[in-house]
Formats: C-alpha cells, sequence, structure tokens
C-alpha cells in the first residue's frame, strides 16, 4: 500500500462526517444549490467533495463503483483503507464515482425495486466546474425553479420518468457539491 | 447516561450514523416514501422518540442549535428528557425559541411559527403506516404503495362521511405527497396539516420501532385527503388563546377548577410566550415583561 | 390564575433520586451484591441474557439490580448497551454435540446412546414452599459422578440415520443480522430463530402453547433438551485458523414432529428447533413448538389461519423491549390529538343533536 493511500481522512470523524452529511442533505434537499464540504484530502484524480462524500457515507456495507478514469491503484486503496467498501461493478453498486463519460450509460445502475425504491445506486459524478447556470429544475426542494450545470438532460429526465424508482445524483467540483435526486423535473434550457 | 466523553458525538457509532444517513438521503429523494432502516436500541424506550432521536443524532453537527417540543410544550417532561440527553451526548446549545433553532424534533405538533430554510424539523412516528389501521399486515400495504392502491383510504373516509357527515378523523391525518406516495404524518393535529406544505425547512420523519425514515423536502406539496364535496378544513377550538390573545394559534383546553371552569392557552409555549412578551394580553392573562 | 406546569427538569431529578431510594428499600437491609445476583437468582440472570441478546452474566446481573428485579427493564438496559458494541464479525458455528453436557434427556427413546442426565431441575420437586430458605443454612453438597469426556451425539442425529427424519440443509454462510438490518417479511428461518431466541418467554411461550392445544398443531415431542456449555470459536483470517474465544452456556431443544408427507416428500418426520442461551428450557421448548409452527409453507402443510403459523404476526410482536415501550408510551402527554378529537366529538354531537331536533 503506497503511504499516500493512508492519508487524507478524516482527523476528527464525528464532527467532520457530520458536518459533511449536513451539506449532503441540504443540497439533496435543494436541487440546484451549491454546497463547500472539506475535511478530505483524497488522491488525484477525486475532487475534495467526491472523497468527503465517500468518507461520510461508504463503508463496508455499501458496495462501490469506481468508474474508468478513478480506478487508479492508489484510489481503490485509499478508498478501502479509510471505508472498507468493496469495490464492485455498476450493477452491482450502491454508490459509483467517476466522471459522466466513464459513468454513462447510465441505466447500469440500480434503480430501486417497486416495492422498495430506496434500493437504488446514488451516484457521484466529477465535474469540471459547478454553477447555477443551464437546465431547469423544478420539484421537490425548489421553491421555484432552480439552474444547475448537468452533464445532460435526457438522461436525467429518462431517470425522472422512472420515478418513484430511478437513482439519485451528487454532482462533485472541487470543494463543491450539489445534489439531484430522480424527483427533480430536468428541462433543457 | 455519564458525561459527552463517554460516548461519540451525538450518542450512535458512526457506522450507525451512516446507515441512518444513506436512509434519510433515500427518504429525501422519494417524498413520503418510507425507507426501511436498521433502528437501534436507544436509552430511551420504543415509543417515546427513538426514531426521531436516532434522526436528529445523524444531523446534528457541533455549531447547531437544538429545540425538543412534545404537544409544542418546550416543558413536558420528555422533552426535556430528549434535550438533556442531546446536551450530554452532543453538547449541542439548546434554546425554546423557534426561530433560533437550527433543528426541532417534534412530538405531535408543528410549530406556529412559519420555519425557514437552514432547519430541519424533526417528527417522531409511533406507526409510520397511514394504511396500517386499514390493513395490519405489512406485505400488503407494502404492495399497496407500490402499486398506488390508495382505495382502501377512501373507503375508509368515505365511510365516515355517511356515518358522521364528515371525515372523522382529528390528528395523524393522512397526506398524499407529490402526487404519489399517501404519508402519515404523525399524530398532528389536522390543524397543523396545512404547515406541512411548501414548508421552507426539511422535514424528516423517524419512526425507531417499526425502523423506518422518510421525508418531506423543503417546498413539497403534500395535500390532505379529501372529497371535492367535502373538502378537507384545518380546525381548531373556535377561541383565541386567554393567555396571549392568539386568534389562530392551536390551543390546549385546560380545566380550570370541578365547577367546569376552562380556559385555552395555546398549545406551543414558545410562540404564546413571545406574544405575551411584545405586549399581548388574553382574557386571563397578565402582560409579562420583554425579554 | 392558571400557570402553565413548568419544572419537568425538577421533577425528573427528584424522581430519579426517590427511583434509586426505593432500589435500595430499607438501609438497615444488607445490600445486594451483583455476585449474589449472578450466583443465587441465576435463572433470571439466564433470561436478562437470552432476551438482551448479550451473553454477559455479570452485567445483566447488574441490570437485575439496577432494574429493582423487573426483568424486561433489565433487559432494555442490556440491549441499550449491547446496542452500543461495534460488531467485530461473525463466531464459527457452535458445535452442540460436542456440548459440555450438565442436563439431557429425551422423551422418544427410553434409554440411548450417552444417557438420560436429570441435572439440575426443578422438574420433580415437589412444589412446596421451602421455609428452611427464609432461615439462612448451608446446603449440602450434591453426590457427584465422575464426568464423562465422550461427545454426546443429538437423538435427531440417530434418527437421520434411516432416513426418518428430514435432513436440514447445512451451511456455512454469516447469516443475517436482525439487530443491523430492518426485518423484511418474509424472512428467512434464520432471521425467524434469531427473532424468536430473544423474543419475550411468554409471548413464545403462548403462542407454543396454542399450538398444543390445536391452533396450529404439530405434533411435537421432545425428541432431545440438552443444557450444558459449548466452545465459541472464531476464524482470524490473519491467522487462518479459528481460536477459541470463550464458552457460553446454552439450551437446545430439538422437538420431532409427525409429518404425513406431501407430494413431493414421502412421509418422515420433520424438526422444530429451540437454542437460547443459559438454562432456559422452557423457553427452548417454547421455541422450537413456534419455530416448527412457522415452517408449514415450506413443509407444504395448510395455513389453518393460527395465530402461530402467522410468520408477521409472531415476529412482529415477539419483542418484549418493542412492546413494552410502545405500550407504556401512551403515558405520554397526548392531550394535542386528545383536544382534536374533543372538539370532533364536540362537534359530531352538535350536528347529531341539532339532526334530531329538526326530525322531531
Amino acid at each position: 500500500m503506497t503511504p499516500e493511500a493512508l492519508l487524507g481522512g478524516f482527523a476528527d470523524a464525528p464532527r467532520q462526517s457530520a458536518r459533511a452529511f449536513r451539506a449532503a442533505l441540504e443540497s439533496m434537499a435543494r436541487p440546484g444549490t451549491l454546497w463547500s464540504v472539506e475535511g478530505a484530502a483524497p488522491p488525484a484524480p477525486l475532487s475534495v467533495a467526491a472523497g468527503v462524500l465517500i468518507l461520510t457515507l461508504c463503508d463496508g456495507t455499501t458496495p462501490l463503483h469506481l468508474g474508468a478514469s478513478c480506478d487508479l491503484p492508489v484510489v481503490r486503496e485509499w478508498v478501502t483503507f479509510h471505508t472498507g467498501a468493496p469495490l464492485v461493478t455498476a450493477d452491482e453498486a450502491q454508490f459509483a464515482l467517476g466522471t459522466w463519460a466513464d459513468l454513462t450509460p447510465v441505466d447500469r445502475f440500480a434503480i430501486g425495486l417497486p416495492d422498495y425504491p430506496d434500493r437504488a445506486a446514488t451516484l457521484i459524478v466529477e465535474m469540471p466546474s459547478l454553477e447555477n447556470k443551464g437546465p431547469r429544475l423544478t420539484g421537490p426542494g425548489i421553491k421555484v425553479v432552480a439552474h444547475l450545470s448537468l452533464p445532460e438532460t435526457s438522461a436525467f429526465r429518462a431517470n425522472r420518468a422512472l420515478f418513484p424508482q430511478g437513482f439519485d445524483t451528487y454532482l462533485t467540483s472541487g470543494a463543491q457539491v450539489a445534489g439531484l435526486p430522480r424527483s427533480t423535473i430536468v428541462e433543457a434550457v | 447516561m455519564t458525561d459527552q466523553s463517554a460516548y461519540n458525538f451525538a450518542y450512535l457509532d458512526e457506522q450507525t450514523k451512516r446507515m441512518i444517513r444513506r436512509a434519510i438521503l433515500k427518504g429525501v429523494a422519494i417524498p413520503g416514501y418510507q425507507v426501511p432502516f436498521a433502528s437501534r436500541e436507544m436509552p430511551m424506550p420504543y415509543g417515546w422518540g427513538t426514531g426521531g432521536v436516532q434522526v436528529t443524532a445523524a444531523c446534528l453537527v457541533p455549531e447547531d442549535r437544538l429545540k425538543v417540543i412534545d404537544q409544542g410544550a418546550d416543558d413536558t417532561t420528555n422533552a426535556v428528557s430528549i434535550r438533556r440527553f442531546f446536551q450530554r451526548t452532543a453538547g449541542v446549545a439548546v434554546t425554546e425559541a423557534t426561530e433560533e433553532a437550527t433543528v426541532i424534533q417534534t412530538r405531535h405538533r408543528i410549530p406556529e411559527t412559519p420555519l425557514t430554510e437552514g432547519q430541519i424539523l424533526v417528527y417522531q412516528v409511533p406507526i409510520p403506516e397511514p394504511l396500517r389501521f386499514l390493513e395490519p399486515r405489512e406485505t400488503e400495504t407494502r404492495k399497496m404503495h407500490e402499486l398506488e392502491d390508495y382505495g382502501l383510504m377512501h373507503v375508509k373516509l368515505y365511510e365516515d362521511i355517511s356515518r358522521h357527515g364528515q371525515i372523522a378523523t382529528a390528528y395523524d391525518y393522512p397526506v398524499k405527497v407529490e402526487g404519489r406516495y399517501v404519508m402519515d404524518p404523525s399524530p398532528i393535529p389536522k390543524f397543523d396539516n396545512p404547515k406541512l406544505v411548501g414548508n421552507a425547512a426539511i422535514q424528516l420523519f423517524g419512526a425507531g420501532r417499526e425502523q423506518r425514515i422518510y421525508a418531506l423536502p423543503p417546498y413539497s406539496e403534500a395535500i390532505s385527503l379529501d372529497f371535492e364535496d367535502y373538502p378537507f378544513a384545518a380546525s381548531k377550538a373556535d377561541h383565541a388563546c386567554d393567555l396571549c390573545a392568539a386568534p389562530d394559534s392551536y390551543l390546549d383546553e385546560v380545566i380550570t377548577d370541578d365547577q367546569g371552569s376552562r380556559m385555552f392557552v395555546c398549545s406551543d409555549t414558545d410562540f404564546c410566550a413571545s406574544r405575551r412578551k411584545a405586549g399581548h394580553v388574553g382574557p386571563m392573562g397578565t402582560p409579562m415583561a420583554g425579554g | 390564575m392558571y400557570v402553565a406546569v413548568k419544572g419537568g427538569e425538577k421533577a425528573i431529578d427528584a424522581a430519579h433520586a426517590w427511583l434509586a431510594e426505593e432500589r435500595r428499600g430499607d438501609p438497615s437491609v444488607a445490600e445486594l451484591s451483583v455476585a449474589q445476583i449472578r450466583q443465587q437468582l441465576a435463572l433470571a440472570v439466564n433470561r436478562v441474557m437470552a432476551e438482551g441478546s448479550l451473553y454477559d452474566p455479570d452485567l445483566a446481573a447488574l441490570a437485575i439490580k439496577q432494574a429493582r428485579g423487573d426483568l424486561i427493564e433489565a433487559i432494555f438496559l442490556i440491549r441499550a448497551y449491547r446496542t452500543t458494541l461495534p460488531r467485530l464479525g461473525a463466531s464459527a458455528p457452535l458445535e452442540t454435540a460436542q456440548m459440555a453436557i450438565t442436563r439431557r434427556i429425551s422423551a422418544t427413546f427410553k434409554d440411548l446412546p450417552g444417557g438420560q442426565i436429570l441435572g439440575p431441575t426443578f422438574d420433580y420437586t415437589h412444589r412446596l414452599l421451602d421455609f428452611k430458605l427464609a432461615a439462612e443454612g448451608e446446603v449440602p453438597a450434591a453426590p457427584t459422578a465422575p464426568a464423562s469426556l465422550d461427545a454426546v451425539p443429538h437423538v435427531t442425529a440417530m434418527l437421520n440415520r434411516d432416513g426418518l427424519i428430514q435432513t436440514e440443509a447445512e451451511g456455512n454462510a454469516t447469516p443475517p443480522d436482525l439487530t443491523r438490518e430492518p426485518m423484511e417479511i418474509p424472512t428467512t428461518r434464520p432471521l425467524r430463530l434469531q427473532a424468536i431466541t430473544r423474543g419475550d418467554e411468554g409471548f413464545i411461550l403462548s403462542m407454543a402453547y396454542s399450538t398444543q392445544r390445536g391452533y396450529g398443531r404439530t405434533h411435537a415431542f421432545v425428541g432431545e433438551l440438552r443444557i450444558g456449555t459449548v466452545a465459541v470459536e472464531m476464524e482470524i483470517p490473519e491467522l487462518g485458523f479459528s481460536v477459541e474465544i470463550g464458552e457460553v452456556e446454552l439450551t437446545e431443544c430439538e422437538t420431532v414432529n409427525q409429518f404425513k408427507g406431501s407430494k413431493t416428500e414421502p412421509p418422515q418426520f420433520t424438526r422444530g428447533y429451540g437454542l437460547v442461551f443459559g438454562q432456559t428450557e422452557r423457553k427452548a421448548i417454547a421455541m422450537s413448538l413456534v419455530d416448527r409452527a412457522l415452517r408449514w409453507k415450506e413443509l407444504g402443510e395448510d395455513n389453518t389461519g393460527a395465530p402461530a403459523q402467522d410468520e408477521e404476526f409472531v415476529l412482529m410482536h415477539a419483542d418484549n423491549i418493542q412492546a413494552t415501550g410502545f405500550l407504556e408510551h401512551i403515558k405520554l402527554p397526548h392531550y394535542v390529538d386528545f383536544q382534536a378529537e374533543l372538539e370532533l366529538v364536540r362537534k359530531l354531537r352538535r350536528e347529531a343533536l341539532a339532526h334530531g331536533e329538526a326530525a322531531e
């Protein structure tokens, strides 16, 4: 194991993960809002925000899929050392991490069952940048309308059509995170 | 219960909190759907707020300011007991003022003061399944939710109307969330149902014994079930508060002697006290010093 | 003038102080030690360990002391403590055939390899109050016989040699953990057995009794009841072999039940299984009857609608900590809901009366 894999975890997990979760909760509950998180220093190419989400949400009980651009020995070691999450293929994943290009086609991911729609994957999509521009978002958590720089619209529209099944998404860039639950209605502008 | 250092921050271990947090996020993503979670045994009894306590524990950050109410009041014994639990195990600040709180755990009420963005309202839920008293089997009710088959609920409400001329449900009044799941809002009086709708705060519901978590994201739609010719109406005692004169708050009826005398006072103790401090005086109240 | 009830905090503190005083009782009477409870109220300790799902006699004894002898309260204390412990792993399956036996009886065979060992049982005592115990006194030592070091085979294993009893599936898979995953109905037998072994003794007893009285009858014989200690071993991946980490006292019961056969199976005996921490034979026998009753579906039997055949009913109501919490929560204030009901009933009465007058 490389020394790099041992570093970059939370120094004070109970408090840091609590703050990180609050940002994760607010961002999933208010699609289109941007939140800053801190406390993780994952190896490249992972963003701080993606690292924080992994440390906060993943453990030995949550199979994780690493997209091709993240599937490096140092990333695997970092994830395994800090969370113990089993690394799996897309169809078995509860969480998936990668760029949008890595993660498409997204129909490989679990969308839950008709009677247990919660058994669906959460995607963590690494983005070059995040802004409140681009596709128009409406739905639960949004007072009137919001905008978010999504990588595309059609995949999210198709996902919304599956509701209450469907995957949920976090978008990360640097220390920023935004949430996009399956319930959000996405329209191109 | 000893001091903070003997237990992890907010009592629960990190793995348990992660499990609860994942359930909360799925609940937020599927408004009104009850997410099963592996509820832990808490140091207070099932039925006394273990679900709410677990959700609050999973949400709290050291910077939070926590308010706990039971029946709208901050000083009921179970609210005091839960507030103390978090003071000891999470070291968070506490408050009785609704607008100062960042997390509010409640049993049976929604505060009168409108909530704002940045606040989380955590409900203690005894029976999360709105269909449970119509169909006791989980296997059956799960199927009904899957098929969006809520006929049984409408039949029940309709039977009420044919028998009583109106829907005879006064609290725990079911709502349909975002046009999909019928949800139990916990045993709040139906007076509070309109406050579920379009609320700026995140509303989280925890049922410990029944192992379910569900959520209403901010600004969600939650329509109280009714019929076109028998529309839902929020109701309360036809009085103003005898202490603060509020005409529009939910009231407790207090029997004041054995001759049948009674008075009506706000169930929301913080709301009532703030009004009295602001100079509002009801027929049986006395002016209160501003605070 | 009306003043809202304040001072919940003070009331709670005072109640706790009073409770502590009542727990101690008259200070002129010597205080019970945890060791005394562990030694002399061992069957209470066993019940608390079994339903608390934690094998620790000292903590169970402490819980009984703290709970003033209220065993459900003591179980609750143990459960609340247990839930804070990390789950480090699963042990290797226990080999109850290797049990160091203190009691072993079979109702199905007069004698059998390994013998009938009566052990420390109430069974043939006459239930007459022993007033000698009211005075202090030494107990004469019981006669002893040399312990046999031979493993005592299970009765059902002997029956199985002739194919007379259904073979149970073997497996080394770690069973699901009831305390780590929410219960999903329909469930599996390992999960059912977990729920029953930690279920309330009274509830499980009554469910089992109901099957004997015809509500889901299973024609059970006690093939074997054995009590004793068993080594607990754990695989240590780093070492590549398993090590003994301790031993536990267990009660195991296997019932032999008549089975007339089905379309796919020839007639043979089937079994119900009970395994409980400590010397807890009432619970273990009851558990095996309830287990057997719940197996109707896999054995192709009829569902007669008996409560003990109803998995959801049995499993959702067996836990006394859930039950007592929810039962007792109705002591909490409900005046907001009650007020809503009050308004509703007043309104309905007003309308009913007005309607009546109009009709007259």
